[in-house]
């Protein structure tokens, strides 16, 4: 609760983020009902207990809260060595710290040592607008990729993250989590199910199937309705697990239809197009490739929607990349 | 009555066997990879010994949940970490033979993937304080009172992590952690002090919230006094750095004074040469 004096109702600090943006709350709703289950979740987080929402679960589950301060390197490797303790450590920062400034963390402490850690790398892409390129994480996915042993999952929106969450608490391997700032339009329903590593399909369509992944999702959905209604035959992959990758999706969609546009809030090098792209040089069949993306540059600052608009990752954007190739 | 840091001569005298062992299948193993860091294992190789065989609560389960831990910042001494965890009966001995072949467990750096007793991998020197900061917040979350060993590279102190891991571990009182630095004074490159000056070492770590004791670390009864002295203290409410002042290549002569030994090769007959250095190296007890 605000408890500013002499202030206009509007008025709003640091403190208020997690109340002013519910959908935050989704990762430290989802750890407490896992704890709340018996499952020994821990969690840790840089500096951002507000930013991301854990300040919930530090007030739910005090002792299993880990605050680092801000030492991104120090925290995943710790993380690593709770996890061995038989703790499932769920540590979370800027995707744009986790993905590269904690990338030889992860590395070795965590994937090449086969623990347990849940890595939440938020307010990823291009989500964090005006703070600029410093706080933008347009790699993460290739360095995260790059890593042996690591599954890298990018959910769609809240829903999906719940879900993927909920399964995480019995994956075996480290997983990395790419997110957004907890503004994204919803895409699911509540109860959707999910499962890790396989592509949730749309449908595919015989001129086009996109096949995106994150907050991209969204966008890819409304541009495939617009398409099919103008008469096209658009379907659309939400590709929410990058890896490992569901090349049996993937191959269905490059046998079935003429077009395969990847898009993503991520650089088109090394991100998903890469990684389908892998898949289609390796399996030729019909369909011919565009990568849609951050064209290999570092974005340009604005609200993170004017950005969105500006880089064609919302619904009239991707329909207008897909109908130029169409 | 006597009191827990007394050491006895029969426990010294068997500690520094232990040291000695430690050195020389060092030798032996390094014979087999033909390169290898002697020096940064002559170092530590009383560090080990007490350790292993005196100070820290182990048992023959190398999972044991309640176990205290060694973890080593220093990852490239594990050719001497190797023998002992094999001497412990963590793995069968004819492994080493195999050290450094195609598909061995056993490499440079320690695997806990693959090395029974190894309680964490290292190699990426600045990891294992923070790793160890992990594990003691870990047993805390689950009422497990065991203690954690880090042992750190005085080179090791020019790296940034490790103060992130001192400034956490001082914050959130893990009292449990014990930071041993091998302070050898040599690096890759040269001398500590000349590449990157790391003292007033003592302060740095005072400063960042530590308890700090300083001890002769080839010295057998003094360095394992003060190991036990440090784990049973359980109303110290802060962690510990032991900086334990040491010689790289210690027992060797010539890799004790030319700079260069960090890595390096013996012949056959040079390793032969070694080792009876070693094994005429008095120990407690010896006639003077």
């Amino acid at each position: 609760m605000n408890t500013k004096t002499n202030l206009t109702p509007e008025s709003w600090q640091y403190r208020d983020l997690n109340e002013r943006t519910p959908s935050l709350s989704v990762m430290a709703d989802t750890l407490i009902e896992l704890a709340d289950q018996g499952y020994p979740i821990a969690a840790g987080t840089a500096d951002l207990q507000h930013s991301n929402g854990l300040v919930k679960f530090a007030n739910a589950y005090p002792d299993r809260f880990v605050q680092f301060g801000i030492s991104e390197q120090n925290m995943v490797s710790a993380a690593a060595g709770m996890a061995t303790t038989g703790m499932i450590p769920y540590v979370a920062t800027f995707a744009s710290f986790l993905g590269l400034l904690t990338c030889e963390q992860i590395r070795m402490d965590v994937a090449y040592c086969a623990q347990p850690v849940r890595l939440i790398g938020h307010h990823t892409g291009i989500s964090m607008g005006f703070y600029g390129t410093s706080h933008h994480a347009t790699e993460d996915i290739s360095t995260m990729r790059a890593i042996a042993d690591l599954t890298v999952v990018s959910p769609a929106d809240g829903a999906q993250f719940r879900q993927l969450l909920l399964e995480s608490a019995n994956y075996p391997e480290p997983i990395y989590f790419r997110i957004g700032r907890g503004h994204e339009p919803a895409v699911y329903s509540e109860n959707e199910q999910f499962q890790l590593g396989k592509a949730k399909v749309h449908g595919m369509g015989s001129d086009i199937t996109i096949i995106a992944c994150g907050m991209a999702v969204h966008g890819a959905k409304e541009a495939v309705a617009e398409l099919n209604k103008i008469g096209y035959s658009a379907g659309l992959i939400d590709m929410h697990t990058i890896k490992p990758l569901d090349e049996a999706a993937v191959l269905e969609a490059v046998n079935h239809s003429r077009i395969i546009l990847t898009v993503e809030e991520h650089n088109i090098l090394g991100g998903l197009g890469s990684a389908v792209a892998e898949i289609m040089a390796e399996n030729p069949g019909k369909a011919r490739l565009k990568r849609h993306g951050i064209m290999d540059e570092y974005a340009l600052i604005s609200p993170p929607q004017r950005l969105y608009q500006h880089y064609k990752l919302d619904g009239l954007g991707v329909r207008e990349i897909a109908e130029a190739l169409l | 009555m006597s009191d827990i840091t007394d050491i006895s001569l029969q426990e010294a005298q068997s500690l520094e066997e232990r040291a000695q062992f430690v050195r020389l299948e060092t030798i032996r193993l390094i014979e087999i990879a033909k390169v290898g860091h002697y020096s940064s294992v002559f170092s530590c190789a009383e560090i080990f010994s007490a350790l292993y065989y005196d100070v820290m609560s182990i048992s023959d389960d190398p999972k044991w949940p309640l176990r205290d831990r060694f973890l080593m910042g220093k990852g490239h001494a594990a050719v001497g970490l190797f023998p002992v965890l094999a001497d412990l009966g963590y793995f069968p001995k004819d492994w080493l033979d195999s050290y450094t072949r195609l598909g061995s467990p056993l490499g440079d750096h320690p695997d806990m993937r693959k090395v029974p007793g190894v309680d964490f991998s290292s190699g990426s020197i600045g990891h294992a304080l923070s790793n160890g900061v992990g594990i003691a917040m870990g047993g805390r979350m689950q009422e497990q009172n065991f203690d954690v060993f880090v042992m750190l590279g005085d080179g090791e102190m020019q790296e940034g992590q490790v103060w992130e891991a001192a400034i956490s571990a001082a914050n959130h009182k893990l009292s449990n952690v014990i930071a041993i630095v091998d302070r050898n004074g040599y690096q890759l490159d040269g001398k500590v002090d000349d590449i990157m000056a790391i003292e007033p070492l003592d302060e740095k770590w005072r400063a960042f919230g530590w308890e700090v004791h300083e001890v002769d670390g080839h010295d057998i009864v003094a360095l394992t006094s003060i190991l036990r002295r440090v784990k049973a203290d359980k109303m110290r409410e802060k962690p510990c750095c032991i900086i334990a002042k040491t010689v790289k290549g210690k027992g060797i002569d010539y890799m004790e004074t030319e700079p260069g030994w960090h890595l390096g090769y013996l012949s056959p007959e040079d390793s032969e040469k070694a080792r009876q250095t070693i094994l005429n190296t008095r120990i407690s007890g010896d006639p003077q």
